[in-house]
């Protein structure tokens, strides 16, 4: 399904894993995506899959949880998915803090229609809807996260695999909205046409322009992209404050 | 005297059939005039120990219900016309994915925001033609209380039987009118579970391969059988598939579905049909002046009916050509343009004498506006 050099497989490897590693019973597990190159990661797996709608997943999902709040949730999303048509689904999960745990494939560009830009594009990169260069300013999906309420945000790339793998792991055990996002190389598309070559060398870009929180490299040079876990908090979780507030009507209906 | 006589809303009684057909998960957003449906399932639901939620959007609420139901929960949203747009690409997939659900539409003056407080019958093409592509779709509705009450528990009902989306057209007169309500006892009307599977944990279950009955037995999300769910043509494992035979087959599997059971969908009323020369043929709030002018005229010695419509869709074309095979002409009543009525003149022998007395300002059309029309029909001038 995935072009040769895709990041997205790498991506499917960290998580998958992080759910070995979790020992998580896959009957437990309910994976739902979007539309889209990242939304197919839900057809290689042996979990509940569910494909649903572009930019939809975590409406789909917040349905799933709060129904049957025992299923872990994983939603991976692309660009489109996460933050364009989506947008508005990502941050109100964010301000529940529904134990959901929401995986950003962020490769800057809109793949399975061939290579638009994406709201995480950034400025000045060539897109066949930017023929002359984006003037689109990027979402920072930490920052947007983190303001929106979710309370565990983390970063890696695909260069950084195991350490994407420990923070998924994290994601997933944490209580409440979960959001990492992981750069993943679109050679087909985002890399050609905007010089940064093939998959190893754009793997190679991931390991040169981050920089992991708290490191030198990043301390010496702030225009590094940050990796690591930017929120880690614990706060009321939806499904929980539904539990409580069932009991609180149970009763006052003796 | 009894404690299961209400007076209430068209709306409460939609809530009082959701809950005794079993519904534990609503999701909605508040639009007028639907919103007391998620108001009072706010207040009813958890008390039972089900859930409600209120979504950030039309969209979410569509989409969370489709998501509760593959957990093996009774599922409903409620909305008016700009909602009931928002929602279509989501009623499309749980088409598609053959989800059961149930979504009120309290229908308003449109298009756009249009008359967001007045009545209008103007969606009962979108019930049918909202979502892209082909499929089938059911769609009921009613014009008092304790019908109002029935056919949503049918619809929930339809909705696990024919693994579809059900669509409940209310109108803001109906929904907004308060009469009595009488609850009846739990038993008295039936009530239609999930049909899961009975294949066991190590034996490949099929969740789109249908039964000889043309069923397909669910397995809820969480118990032993893994499968995908998708909005793309698939096979029987429910993997996506393009190969022109699976394409074939689940398109016609989604519109035959529904269209082969039109006689077992359909629901409907006579009111003094017997040998009726004039026939007005209507539904929802409409449904009610119809009635009204049918029984003064039949004081005066007119033999007029009302065919009342409780399902709209899948259209009951047979039942609606045998009905009218008589009549001298036939009078739809309805708050739109004529989308019905286009209906009717397809299913008649004689479409000529099929007419339209409608009323599309927001006020609910009287018997007079019908009387009127038929005063014309007749000869009798205006």
């Amino acid at each position: 399904m995935w072009c040769p050099g895709c990041g997205h497989g790498i991506v499917l490897n960290s998580l998958i894993r992080a759910i070995e590693e979790l020992k998580l019973d896959k009957n437990d597990i309910v994976m739902t995506s979007g539309i889209g190159c990242s939304a197919r990661i839900s057809g290689y797996v042996d979990f509940h899959s569910l494909h649903t709608l572009h930019g939809r997943a975590l409406a789909f999902a917040t349905g799933v949880k709060l129904s049957k709040p025992s299923l872990n949730l994983i939603v991976p999303m692309g660009d489109g998915d996460a933050l364009a048509i989506g947008g508005n689904h990502f941050i109100h999960a964010a301000r529940r803090n529904i134990n959901i745990t929401a995986i950003v494939m962020n490769n800057r560009i809109y793949g399975m229609t061939g290579g638009q830009f994406s709201p995480l594009s950034g400025c000045g990169k060539k897109a066949t809807t930017a023929p002359y260069l984006t003037i689109d300013q990027e979402f920072d999906v930490v920052k947007l996260a983190s303001a929106a309420g979710a309370s565990f945000v983390a970063r890696s790339t695909t260069y950084h695999a195991k350490e994407a793998t420990q923070y998924l792991k994290k994601a997933i055990e944490h209580k409440g909205f979960s959001v990492v996002e992981i750069l993943s190389q679109c050679p087909t598309h985002y890399g050609r046409k905007n010089k940064e070559g093939d998959a190893p060398d754009m793997l190679e870009i991931y390991k040169d322009t981050t920089g992991k929180l708290g490191s030198k490299a990043l301390e010496k040079n702030p225009d590094l992209i940050p990796r690591g876990i930017f929120v880690e908090e614990e706060r009321k979780e939806y499904c929980e404050e539904y539990g409580k507030l069932v009991e609180k009507a149970m009763g006052g209906a003796r | 005297m009894k404690n299961n006589i209400r007076f209430v809303q068209g709306n409460e009684a939609c809530v009082e059939g959701a809950l005794y057909a079993g519904l534990n998960f609503f999701a909605g957003y508040p639009i007028t005039p639907s919103t007391e449906i998620a108001e009072a399932l706010s207040g009813r639901l958890p008390k039972m120990g089900g859930k409600f939620i209120q979504m950030e959007d039309e969209i979410a609420s569509m989409c969370a219900i489709i998501g509760a139901s593959l957990t093996g929960h009774k599922v409903m949203t409620a909305t008016s016309g700009p909602g009931f747009s928002l929602k279509q690409e989501a009623i499309g997939y749980a088409c598609m994915a053959e989800i059961p659900c149930v979504i009120a539409n309290v229908q308003r003056g449109g298009p756009s925001t249009g008359n967001p407080t007045h009545v209008s019958q103007g969606d009962a093409n979108q019930a049918r033609w909202g979502t892209h592509g082909d499929h089938g779709i059911i769609a009921l509705t009613a014009s008092n209380h304790q019908d109002i009450f029935s056919i949503t528990v049918d619809a929930f009902n339809m909705a696990e039987t024919y693994r579809t989306p059900v669509i409940l057209l209310l109108d803001e007169a109906i929904g907004h009118l308060r009469e009595k309500l009488e609850i009846p006892e739990h038993g008295s009307q039936p009530i239609v579970d999930r049909l899961r599977t009975s294949v066991g944990k190590g034996v490949d279950y099929h969740p789109y391969l249908a039964r000889e009955d043309g069923r397909l037995p669910m397995s809820d999300f969480g118990d032993v059988h893994r499968y995908n769910v998708t909005g793309l043509f698939h096979d029987m494992w429910g993997f996506p598939s393009n190969n022109p035979t699976v394409v074939y087959e689940l398109l016609h599997h989604l519109v035959d579905k529904i269209d082969n059971n039109v006689h077992a969908i359909t629901r409907f009323k006579e009111h003094f049909l017997d040998d009726a020369d004039y026939i007005l043929i209507s539904y929802g709030s409409s449904a009610r002046s119809a009635i009204h002018l049918a029984k003064q005229r039949r004081n005066r010695g007119e033999k007029i009916g009302v065919l009342e419509l409780q399902s709209i869709w899948p259209f009951p074309t047979a039942m609606v050509r045998e009905k009218c095979a008589r009549a001298k002409a036939v009078v739809v009543v309805e708050m739109n343009m004529g989308q019905i009525m286009a209906q009717v003149k397809s299913s008649v022998d004689k479409p000529e004498n099929v007419f339209l007395a409608n009323r599309i300002d927001g006020k609910l059309i009287t018997p007079t506006d019908i009387k009127q029309l038929l005063r014309v029909i007749q000869g009798r001038g205006v």
